[in-house]
């Protein structure tokens, strides 16, 4: 589904038009919340609406987690290449090393980790279905995989991409409910099979160009009185979403924890990276603005407001999606730099005001001495405020920790994008939620105390 | 002892719509310790600011070790580093260094301008400590030390870097009566081996017993000097009455004095 061009503001797709015809078989009138993508299962759990569509895929994880409907669609995992490419990337295997983008969280995702085991693809994850086809026609991506509907709206969009024909995977979109919903969810199910029989689903379908013989297929076998579980894909491809049996949230979580502590490693490089970036970018900044002409003093003063007046999600938006067409920055370093930039405003505020906090006749000892400012300033004035900056920089080192979380919207996969996909798996916050937590204390606990202790040994004088 | 170490002419200074000096004369020759008595807020301070580079002055003549200072601007440059050479300045509170030990805090200056060794510098530093009678502590935080151990590390930080003459504001104000004689005795030595002192004090006492002239400031101007026992005891100028008359005392310095501060 996607929003309606002549009207942003309403949703359209052939889920919607599946949503609608649910409504109408239950005798309720439709009314459409958005969330994000990878909010609805916890928001149908939460209650906010009674019944979660489209492009929701059916895996072992809601199965056990959520009241699921039978599935209604049949959709094909597919490649999509630039046009030039469409020789050499058939398959995953033609892409070992290179980068397959994707949405977090969802079977393609999971796909291309497996690939990653098997021949070296490099999953790059993202929030939404249409970056990953712009990075692609720009070049930072080899191929998308996702699933067919996607891809053919994308070569509609994007000049320059083909979608390779072979299916990688075969999956089902399923509508989900709330567990205590089950009575609803087998009228649900009970609507679909009627939908089915009768034709209107195959008209819904066939309206929005997406009919096709897997779609007769799916729904032959459903509305075989006999059978409710779905066979096996006789097109013998790899059905990753219909293993029978759940695994226990125990094996769930030793499979899941390698890829949170990697992902925990991401975090921390990157806001080890960054704030060494912030502290010597801010340490020139609030020099620049203490010792600067009038015309460097005003620029910095622009750069500071700018930054700290502006989101830092739509400073990692520019820098990665937005200067593309001049510099195509990889999605690391465009975090380490949005990140790194913002923060420099704020320490440059920390620097330049414990700098002024020196007092004077610290200064102007050492001037006597026959320091000049450069040595005054490397000696006496910025170790006396290096001091007194340290207790709000390990604050600002703990938040930059957490901020860092925002870069999951230019494709990093760090601590919670890892956690948000482990927990859409599993079809529950609770433990991911609780490990991620976890995870984000024994960073920044350690540091808080060693800030207290240096702090402590470096106290300034009381006189 | 002919020789001029600090000679000032006519020095004139506005802080806004006040007038501090209005033509200041004084000549300070080599291996003097001269006093400089004024009344709280007469611009004693102010006067060792100006020599020291600290702080502009609006008109008149400072020449001190041969390098004159501009009117109406601090100096800069060469005349800066020239000036830095000849003059050293211990603060009535000190300023020491809050996050450097005694001994680095005497050792920077050596180390960061001269580019002695550091070997040489700390060995010259200890026996510098040493001799003011702090020479055990040395490895002690500024904020270990008491008010008199603080001084006399200032007082090696400023002759660490050997300069002729040694500008002191205040030195007796925070010392009791027996720090007094010896500091009194410390600077006597440092006069025998040829260096210059211009002090600023408000105690009687200790001028009478170490000075070798006093001046008189007040109201901007000098209005007298002289040998110590003249001065304080035959007093010529009322100013100077009223000055002694006022029960100047060992309490030194000025009403509200700001121990972190600016200076005056």
């Amino acid at each position: 589904m996607e929003a309606d061009p002549a009207d942003p503001t309403k949703v359209r797709g052939f889920d919607v038009d599946v949503a609608a015809e649910l409504a109408r078989a239950l005798g309720r009138a439709p009314r459409f919340v958005q969330v994000a993508f990878s909010s609805i299962d916890a928001s149908v759990v939460r209650g906010d609406f009674d019944i979660g569509l489209g492009g929701i895929e059916e895996t072992p994880g809601r199965r056990a987690a959520l009241a699921v409907t039978v599935p209604y669609f049949e959709f094909r995992e597919v490649l999509t290449v630039r046009e030039g490419d469409r020789e050499r990337f058939r398959t995953l295997a033609d892409l070992a090393g290179r980068r397959v983008g994707t949405l977090g969280g969802t079977i393609a995702y999971e796909l291309l980790l497996t690939a990653r085991e098997k021949s070296g693809v490099v999953p790059v994850s993202y929030d939404d279905d249409v970056n990953p086809y712009s990075d692609l026609a720009r070049g930072r991506l080899d191929a998308v995989l996702l699933d067919h509907i996607l891809a053919e709206r994308s070569v509609r969009r994007n000049a320059g991409l083909v979608v390779q024909r072979g299916a990688v995977a075969v999956g089902h979109y399923v509508g989900v409910l709330a567990p205590a919903n089950a009575a609803l969810r087998d009228r649900i199910d009970g609507i679909f099979r009627d939908r089915m029989r009768d034709g209107t689903l195959r008209r819904i379908f066939e309206r929005w160009g997406v009919w096709d013989e897997g779609q007769q297929r799916l729904f032959d076998r459903l509305i075989e009185p006999t059978s409710s579980v779905v066979e096996p894909d006789p097109s013998g491809a790899a059905r990753p979403g219909a293993t029978p049996r759940s695994p226990s949230m125990a094996s769930l979580v030793v499979n899941y924890l390698p890829s949170l502590f990697s992902a925990a490693l991401v975090t921390l490089a990157l806001s080890c990276l960054a704030m060494a970036l912030a502290v010597a970018l801010g340490t020139l900044v609030a020099t620049g603005r203490i010792y600067g002409n009038p015309i460097v003093r005003a620029l910095l003063t622009v750069y500071v407001e700018a930054t700290r007046g502006t989101p830092v999600l739509l400073q990692l938006f520019v820098l990665y999606y937005g200067l593309s067409s001049l510099v195509r920055l990889p999605a690391f370093v465009a975090a380490l730099l949005g990140l790194g930039l913002n923060y420099a405003a704020y320490e440059s505020e920390i620097y330049r005001g414990a700098m002024e906090a020196v007092p004077k006749g610290q200064l102007e000892a050492a001037r006597t001495l026959g320091l000049s400012e450069a040595q005054v300033l490397r000696f006496v004035r910025g170790p006396q405020a290096f001091r007194l900056a340290l207790a709000p920089m390990t604050n600002d080192f703990v938040a930059l920790l957490k901020d860092s979380s925002l870069v999951s919207v230019i494709t990093v996969v760090e601590l919670t994008k890892q956690t948000s996909i482990f927990a859409v798996n599993v079809g529950s916050w609770l433990v991911p939620g609780a490990l991620c937590a976890g995870i984000y204390l024994a960073m920044s606990l350690p540091l808080a105390r060693l800030a207290r202790r240096l702090e402590a040994r470096w106290k300034a004088p009381t006189s | 002892m002919s020789e001029t170490v600090l000679s000032l002419r006519g020095l004139a200074l506005r802080q806004g719509a006040q007038d501090v000096l209005l033509g200041l004369d004084l000549a300070v020759a080599r291996g003097e310790l001269v006093a400089l008595m004024a009344p709280s807020g007469a611009g004693k301070t102010t006067v060792l600011r100006v020599v020291a580079g600290l702080a502009p002055f609006d008109d008149g003549e400072v020449v001190v070790g041969g390098v004159a200072l501009p009117p109406g601007r601090l100096p800069s440059g060469g005349a800066l580093r020239a000036l830095r050479r000849q003059v050293g300045m211990v603060f009535q509170q000190h300023f020491l260094f809050d996050h450097l030990t005694a001994l680095e805090n005497v050792t920077l200056g050596p180390l960061r301008v001269l580019g002695t060794p550091r070997d040489e510098a700390e060995e010259r530093a200890l026996g510098l400590l040493s001799s003011l009678g702090v020479g055990g502590r040395a490895r002690a935080l500024p904020r270990e030390l008491s008010g008199g151990e603080a001084q006399r590390v200032a007082i090696a930080r400023s002759l660490a870097m050997d300069p002729p003459l040694l500008l002191m504001d205040e030195p007796t104000a925070s010392l009791d009566p027996a720090r007094r004689g010896e500091l009194g005795a410390s600077l006597s030595l440092l006069r025998a081996e040829g260096r210059t002192l211009l002090v600023t004090t408000h105690d009687r006492e200790f001028t009478e017993r170490f000075a070798t002239r006093v001046a008189v400031l007040a109201d901007g101007v000098i209005v007298e000097e002289g040998e110590p026992a003249q001065v304080l005891t035959r007093p010529a100028n009322p100013a100077t009455r009223r000055l002694l008359q006022s029960g100047i005392s060992a309490s030194g310095g000025a009403p509200g004095a700001n121990l972190r501060g600016e200076g005056a």
